[in-house]
């Protein structure tokens, strides 16, 4: 389990960051985008995927989230 | 030399691995690439251990913490704990420009350090820091707080800053923040910068009673990521205040304990260093609502899209004020422009530097009519290099943690008319002929920032290229040689 930060930039896509790596990547897919359900899995432009627990609600970003890395390129 | 094409490029790449074994190969052939705007992979790697055996111009987590920083945050005095040299030898090196009585109520340039001996290692340092604080409070009254910056045999012989610092907090009633910056983490000061800016958030924002009788106002902004090298962050914020914009904290250029503690109140925070501050702007976002903006203030093109960038988050009147400052300064501008465009006009320049440098300064070269061929970052991340790749030509290198070898090959090769980097670099090349400027404390000179800045940036690099001791590194006796060469050539 790592500690992310998920953030929107100004063209209103979302950014991922792990600040343990210094990893800040686009995020091309989310599982669920709300509004009822919100996270799940997420695929980052460089091929890795987390996990994050789904919320009941759009949450207001930036937040920081705990996720679990699930396979995908290895850097 | 002309420009060199793709395949030139790459083959040049390719021809100074050579020399490498085969691991060091594969390890540095990551961090090398040329520069292709279309290609949406990552193409170079960063933020990796330094290849063992090869130079590196790389600094240490202790110089990203009490170097870059928290050293200059003017009224408080930073403990440089350990021994004495990594502080005595970094000692105001970086040229942060500050206002004060330095000794009485400032103390930027001053080297404070516990001086560790065996003694110390054996029997641990707890105690004489405690002494040390007493005596910083005894001697320096008006310190706002005291910051302990950790050098590396803090972390190996397992001191417990945290404790003493908190009991010395109480007793004093300042701030005393322990930072665990020691030299070993990390690859470079890069994460250095990353724990400061956590010691910040842990140690000043959460502070109880700290930050509080401030009256904050609309237009309330903060410079993030300026030290006010030679002067930067004053040349900066004078145009943020002349378009209506209340200037409330310099972090951490001329800055001090209270901007700091105030900074959550801001409506926006301006990031200048992306590399050094975006973890606490980031914090900031989440914890208070506070967006961010990055921003470039090098040459008149970026500092337009700048202001208006920043402009945009305001109302009309910011917005105008944007547009006024950018027309009273354009006169400014073209005339630095028609003066030293012509004599700089298609000359090519290689950089290496670190933080925001290797991108941000193209713009200031490319105003003046110069092509930035090179561009390479100590300590970036990906974030980093996604950010230059757009700004950067095709066809023109990227390196990564550059190696000494590495760095003088190209040199010899893409034959730049002048180099910006280091100290450690600047003789070399000046010994190899080729006009240099340090580009980490303006050698000596700045501000760069700003429109001000700019005009100071375009005559120190037409002082260094158009310098005519250039023509007169080759002794007259081989000159002739020298000449029918050139015409071959
Ligand atoms: S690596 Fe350690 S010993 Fe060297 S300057 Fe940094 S803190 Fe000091």
């Amino acid at each position: 389990m790592a500690n992310i930060m998920i953030s929107q930039d100004n063209g209103g896509s979302l950014l991922f960051y792990l600040p343990k790596k210094d990893l800040e990547e686009r995020i091309v897919s989310l599982e669920f985008t709300g509004p009822e359900k919100w996270g799940g899995e997420l695929q980052l432009a460089n091929g890795q995927s987390y996990f994050i627990d789904p919320l009941e609600r759009t949450p207001k970003l930036p937040m920081s989230f705990r996720a679990r890395r699930l396979g995908g390129a290895e850097d | 030399m002309a420009t060199l094409s793709k395949e030139e490029a790459a083959a040049l790449i390719q021809e100074v691995l050579e020399v490498y074994p085969e691991k060091a190969q594969k390890d540095r052939a990551k961090h090398l690439a040329v520069n292709d705007q279309e290609k949406t992979t990552k193409c170079v790697t960063s933020n990796r251990k330094s290849l063992p055996g090869v130079m590196t111009i790389r600094g240490c987590a202790y110089a990203g913490s009490k170097g870059v920083v928290w050293g200059p945050i003017k009224d408080m005095i930073h403990i440089s704990h350990g021994p004495v040299g990594c502080g005595q030898y970094s000692r105001a090196g970086r040229r942060n420009y500050y206002v004060g009585h330095t000794g009485v109520d400032t103390f930027g340039d001053m080297n404070f350090t516990s001086d560790f001996q065996e003694k110390d290692i054996v029997f641990g340092g707890d105690k004489k820091l405690a002494k040390l604080i007493n005596e910083i409070d005894g001697l320096f009254p008006l310190a706002r707080g005291i910051s302990v910056q950790s050098e590396c045999p803090i972390g190996l012989i397992g001191d417990d800053i945290e404790a003493v610092s908190k009991k010395g907090a109480a007793e004093l009633s300042k701030p005393i923040v322990p930072v665990r910056c020691e030299g070993f983490r990390g690859v470079s000061q890069s994460l250095g910068h990353h724990i400061a800016n956590d010691a910040i958030r842990d140690w000043v924002f959460e502070r109880e009673g700290g930050g509080t009788a401030f009256e904050s106002s609309p237009y309330d902004v903060t410079i993030i990521g300026d030290y006010n090298i030679g002067g930067d962050a004053w040349s900066s914020r004078i145009l943020l205040e002349e378009m209506g914009l209340r200037v409330i904290a310099q972090w951490s250029g001329d800055g001090t304990l209270a901007e700091m503690e105030n900074t959550p109140k801001a409506k926006l925070n301006l990031l200048h260093c992306y590399r050094s501050m975006n973890y606490i702007s980031r914090h900031m976002e989440e914890k208070y609502g506070i967006p961010w903006v990055e921003y470039n203030f090098f040459g008149p093109t970026k500092i337009a899209e700048s202001l208006r960038a920043i402009a945009a988050f305001f109302d009309d009147h910011i917005k105008e004020g944007a547009e006024r400052v950018i027309a009273k300064y354009q006169p400014l501008v073209d005339a630095v422009i028609a003066k030293y465009r012509p004599r700089l006009e298609g000359k090519r320049v290689m950089l290496y530097v670190g933080g925001l440098r290797p991108r941000h300064v193209i713009g200031s070269y490319e105003d003046l009519g110069m092509d930035v061929v090179g561009t390479g970052y100590e300590f970036g991340h990906n974030d980093d290099y996604d950010r230059t790749v757009p700004e950067m030509g095709n066809a023109t290198l990227l390196y990564d943690d550059v190696t000494g070898f590495e760095f003088e090959e190209f040199v010899k090769r893409v034959k730049p008319d002048m180099i910006g980097s280091g100290v450690k670099e600047k003789y070399i090349f000046q010994k190899m002929g080729v006009p240099f400027r340090q580009m980490h404390s303006w050698d000596y000179s700045g501000p760069y920032h700003g429109y001000d800045g700019f005009a100071i940036f375009a005559r120190d690099m037409d002082m260094t290229l158009n310098n005519p001791c250039w023509k007169n590194l080759t002794p007259p006796w081989l000159k002739p040689v020298e000449e029918e060469q050139r015409a071959i050539a």
